[in-house]
């Protein structure tokens, strides 16, 4: 038999090396299908390793996955921690990525001092939008948020499909559902030569450092996480509640919508359907990984995307299917899950009653 | 009661890190007993029943319980199913019941096995029926529990140990929710069983009802047994005395001339989900330098009553008046704003965000406070002077300022509660049960400052049900029954517990 009682101080050890090991499991534990697979464990890890870090090129390209990674992550490390359950990145951000190129594909030419800033404005503006509407069903009748931002992601997946058939579709695309190609003005500057890492890197940065200090340093982010920690007693002391909640819906919003600007306005120029391989569901992954916290964000981030790198380049040099990559991933949330449990809860062995006569 | 002992704790330690819960605490226990087990928070009365029940290993010590040979044996510690089977069971203060099965199911509720074919009921029936013959606990046994008055939710408990053929009982706080006359019927039915050879150990802080039902009386303190003295023998003076380990003062209320309405409640209307909830048509003042005590058993409607007066609750008809400036939306920042200071009834749930920390909790009422912030960011270094200041002033005492506010004992952070609502000076304060499960010298501490904010100006409504707490501090006393409120003209205990129960307010209205 055995006991489980919370620990009432989690020790910083803990907090620190628990995402650690549990990342470290996970990769031992993807090491099983790997076998299965009939690849080297070695090697393959070997392989995956080179592949994130074995040249600047890798490295960039992992750095170019993490990037809307980020930013979703912080969606939802933000709402997760006011208890907003926001699973909607995923449609935000192809929110964000439809304002972008509503504006910046010719409907307004201008310079690009004026045009970037327009397009991250409205991208914000456009996953706010998409998460105004599940947060107002919940502040004003109760609706269940994990249900509604779910279900509007597929709303938004056939709304965007329905635009690239339409007003958003590129003329000269030769038929693909496709948007035209944003200006060059409008495009987020490369970070280095002959790369595709580019500046929406930096502003992810600023953003998980400006939401680190927020969280901790502002009025607002007490609110939020007295809202989150116990709303019951923050709504007592005079905190409104559902005002905290709708802020903090806006801010997430924004954020995924971000990861959609930075997607479609600094890597791949235009809109498709398939623009983000799930990277607001990964956001959540990323965002639990890092104990909902902004810096944290970054370096599970980080992690992830090398997994997802790496895995890619191991299983095109070893001839492994990709999905491999997917297996760690989901791994890693499992363990780290578990890992935080661990954490948070004592377990002691208790000897089964009337062993002993 | 007999000399033969059934029940001997010899010399139990338990440390939990540096802080030791229980040094060498031996405890005999005898048949037919009821010993009453009497100390403030944190003395150890809670560590110790933990490790009769199984749920601490005790550090040192032994525990001996009578057998069915009439012997007593060794009980193996650490295994909670071990002191069940050795028929020792327990009332917690915070009923264990499934509201939605009727009394007979809760009482058989995990005393049959899982999986089985048929269930023989009549002969569960029958054997309850026999319990409550002998001991004079009544309860409805076809009836849903949610139907049920606190008492007999209370009996149900009692019947379900009862039902698992204890020989000692353990009841932690049993009147904490009755009225003076369940709480005395209670004790009558103790009496019974205790004469069929059952053998009780009651917890409770209320000195009058120990001195009036136990056999015998040990106090710990500190962890330490400090005495133990035969109830005959005993007096409220030497109990408190060794409870605290010095006199305490009698709580002081100079008789004072009441001022100005700070309060004024007109024919207040709320339409609760259940009768619990419900207020109809109260009106009461409170004034400038006055203690109104709202008397009544819990689920009347004070929870209602409370709602309103902080914030949370929007009436459905009347008016709110603070200050004499109508409330025309009272939600809880307005409140605050009127100048309302509001210590919750359950001061865990609405009192403190436990994640956060003792500092940022001292300040959460008043984040628009430009001490606090300047530009929308909190200013930490005066966050955490002032808590540093409060937690002097106040005695709040913990692992700091900027540990967790959870990590804080119960009166430590009903202190944290009490500091952050009365350095704001409030006109009016709403005290719902705020000496609820605090220790003497907490509680004692609580009545003063409300008779310091009373002398100082502020009006006060003190929502208990502790009836000796009413009577010692108000000024004038309401009783809440059914969601009515009738000022009780009397001081007489018996006259205002027949009110409580309901049976005065039917004649005069």
């Amino acid at each position: 038999m055995i006991r489980i009682e919370p620990r009432e101080a989690p020790s910083r050890a803990l907090t620190l090396g628990v995402p650690i090991l549990s990342a470290v499991i996970a990769l031992a534990l993807a090491a099983i299908p790997l076998a299965f697979a009939g690849a080297n464990i070695a090697t393959a890890y070997g392989e995956m390793f080179k592949g994130v870090f074995g040249s600047m090129f890798a490295f960039s390209e992992m750095l170019t996955r993490a990037t809307p990674l980020i930013f979703t992550g912080l969606a939802a490390a933000l709402a997760f921690r006011a208890k907003l359950w926001n699973i909607g990145a995923e449609g935000q951000l192809y929110l964000g990525a439809m304002a972008a190129v509503a504006i910046g594909t010719g409907a307004l030419d201008v310079p690009g001092f004026v045009l970037l800033p327009l397009i991250i404005i409205l991208g914000c503006a456009g996953g706010a939008a998409g998460m105004a509407v599940p947060a107002y069903l919940k502040t004003r009748f109760g609706a269940d948020e994990v249900v509604t931002t779910l279900l509007l992601n597929f709303v938004i997946l056939i709304f965007l499909q329905m635009m690239l058939e339409g007003p958003l579709k590129d003329p000269m695309g030769l038929g693909w559902p496709q948007s035209s190609p944003i200006l060059d003005q409008g495009m987020l500057p490369p970070l280095m030569d002959r790369m595709r890492l580019h500046s929406g890197l930096i502003i992810a940065l600023v953003a998980a450092v400006v939401a680190q200090f927020m969280l901790a340093r502002s009025v607002w982010g007490f609110r939020l996480r007295a809202v989150g920690e116990n709303a019951a007693a923050a709504r007592h002391a005079g905190i409104r509640v559902n005002r905290t909640l709708f802020s903090v819906a806006i801010v997430s919003g924004a954020l995924a919508g971000m990861a959609g600007v930075s997607e479609v306005a600094g890597l791949k120029g235009y809109l498709t359907a398939d623009l983000s391989p799930g990277f607001g569901y990964t956001g959540i992954v990323v965002a639990m990984l890092a104990g909902l916290n902004p810096l944290g964000v970054v370096i599970s981030a980080v992690f992830i995307a090398s997994v997802f790198v790496g895995a890619d380049s191991m299983s095109r040099a070893m001839g492994v299917s990709s999905y491999l990559a997917d297996l760690v991933v989901a791994m890693s949330l499992l363990c780290v899950l578990v890992g935080g449990f661990v954490a948070r809860y004592r377990i002691t062995r208790v000897k089964p009653a009337g062993a002993e006569s | 009661m007999t000399s033969e002992k059934v029940l001997s704790l010899n010399g139990l330690c338990k440390r939990f890190g540096s802080v030791v819960a229980n040094d060498d605490v031996s405890l005999d226990l005898h048949r037919g007993e009821v010993l009453a087990l009497l100390g403030e928070n944190g003395a150890g009365k809670t560590t110790l029943m933990n490790m009769l029940f199984g749920h601490y290993m005790p550090d040192a010590g032994t525990v001996e319980v009578v057998g069915e040979d009439g012997q007593m044996q060794a009980l193996a510690l650490g295994h909670p199913q071990a002191a069940l089977s050795a028929g020792i069971g327990m009332v917690h203060q915070h009923f264990t019941l499934a509201e939605n099965l009727s009394v007979l199911d809760n009482i058989l509720l995990g005393a049959e096995p899982l999986f089985q074919l048929r269930r023989d009921r009549s002969a569960a029936r029958r054997k309850i029926e026999g319990i409550m013959e002998r001991s004079g606990l009544k309860a409805p046994l076809d009836t849903r529990v949610s139907r049920l008055s606190v008492g007999e939710r209370q009996r149900v408990e009692i019947l379900k140990a009862l039902y698992r053929d204890v020989r000692i009982l353990v009841l932690d706080e049993p009147t904490a929710v009755l009225t003076p006359q369940e709480a005395d019927a209670l004790f009558e039915n103790i009496g019974a069983m205790t004469g069929e050879g059952l053998s009780v150990i009651f917890i409770s802080h209320k000195l009058r009802e120990v001195l009036a039902f136990s056999h015998r009386i040990a106090v710990l303190r500190h962890g330490v047994k400090v005495g133990e003295i035969a109830t005959s023998d005993a007096d409220e003076r030497v109990i408190a005395r060794m409870m605290v380990g010095e006199d305490t003062a009698e709580t002081a209320r100079t008789p004072m001339a009441p001022g100005a309405p700070v309060l004024h409640l007109e024919s207040l209307h709320v339409k609760g989900q259940t009768s619990r909830d419900t207020l109809h048509s109260i009106t009461l003042t409170v004034n400038a330098h006055e203690i109104l005590g709202i008397a009544g058993v819990s689920g009347n409607g004070q929870s209602a009553l409370a709602g309103v007066i902080s914030g949370l609750i929007r009436p459905d008809g009347g008016a709110v008046q603070v200050n004499g400036t109508t409330i025309a939306k009272p939600d809880p920042l307005t409140m605050i704003e009127a100048g309302v200071g509001r210590i919750p009834e359950d001061r865990h749930h609405d009192g403190i965000v436990g994640a956060m920390s003792v500092a940022e909790n001292m300040v959460i009422e008043r984040l628009d406070d430009p001490d606090i912030q300047s530009r929308g960011l909190l200013r930490r270094d005066a966050i955490v002077a002032n808590a540093d200041r409060l937690a002097k002033d106040y005695d709040v005492r913990g692992p700091g300022v900027e540990a967790r506010a959870r990590l804080l004992s119960g009166g430590n952070i009903q202190k944290l509660i009490l500091a952050r609502v009365f350095e704001q000076g409030p006109d009016l304060i709403l005290a719902n049960q705020p000496t609820r499960g605090l220790d003497m010298g907490a509680a004692a501490e609580v009545a003063r400052r409300l008779l310091e904010a009373r002398e100082r100006g502020a009006g006060v409504v003190l929502i208990s049900e502790d009836l000796d707490e009413v009577l010692s501090l108000s000024d004038r006393i309401m009783v809440i029954h059914d969601g009515e409120l009738i000022e009780a003209k009397t001081r007489d205990r018996e006259e205002i517990g027949l009110m409580m129960a309901g049976e005065v307010i039917g004649e005069m209205a």
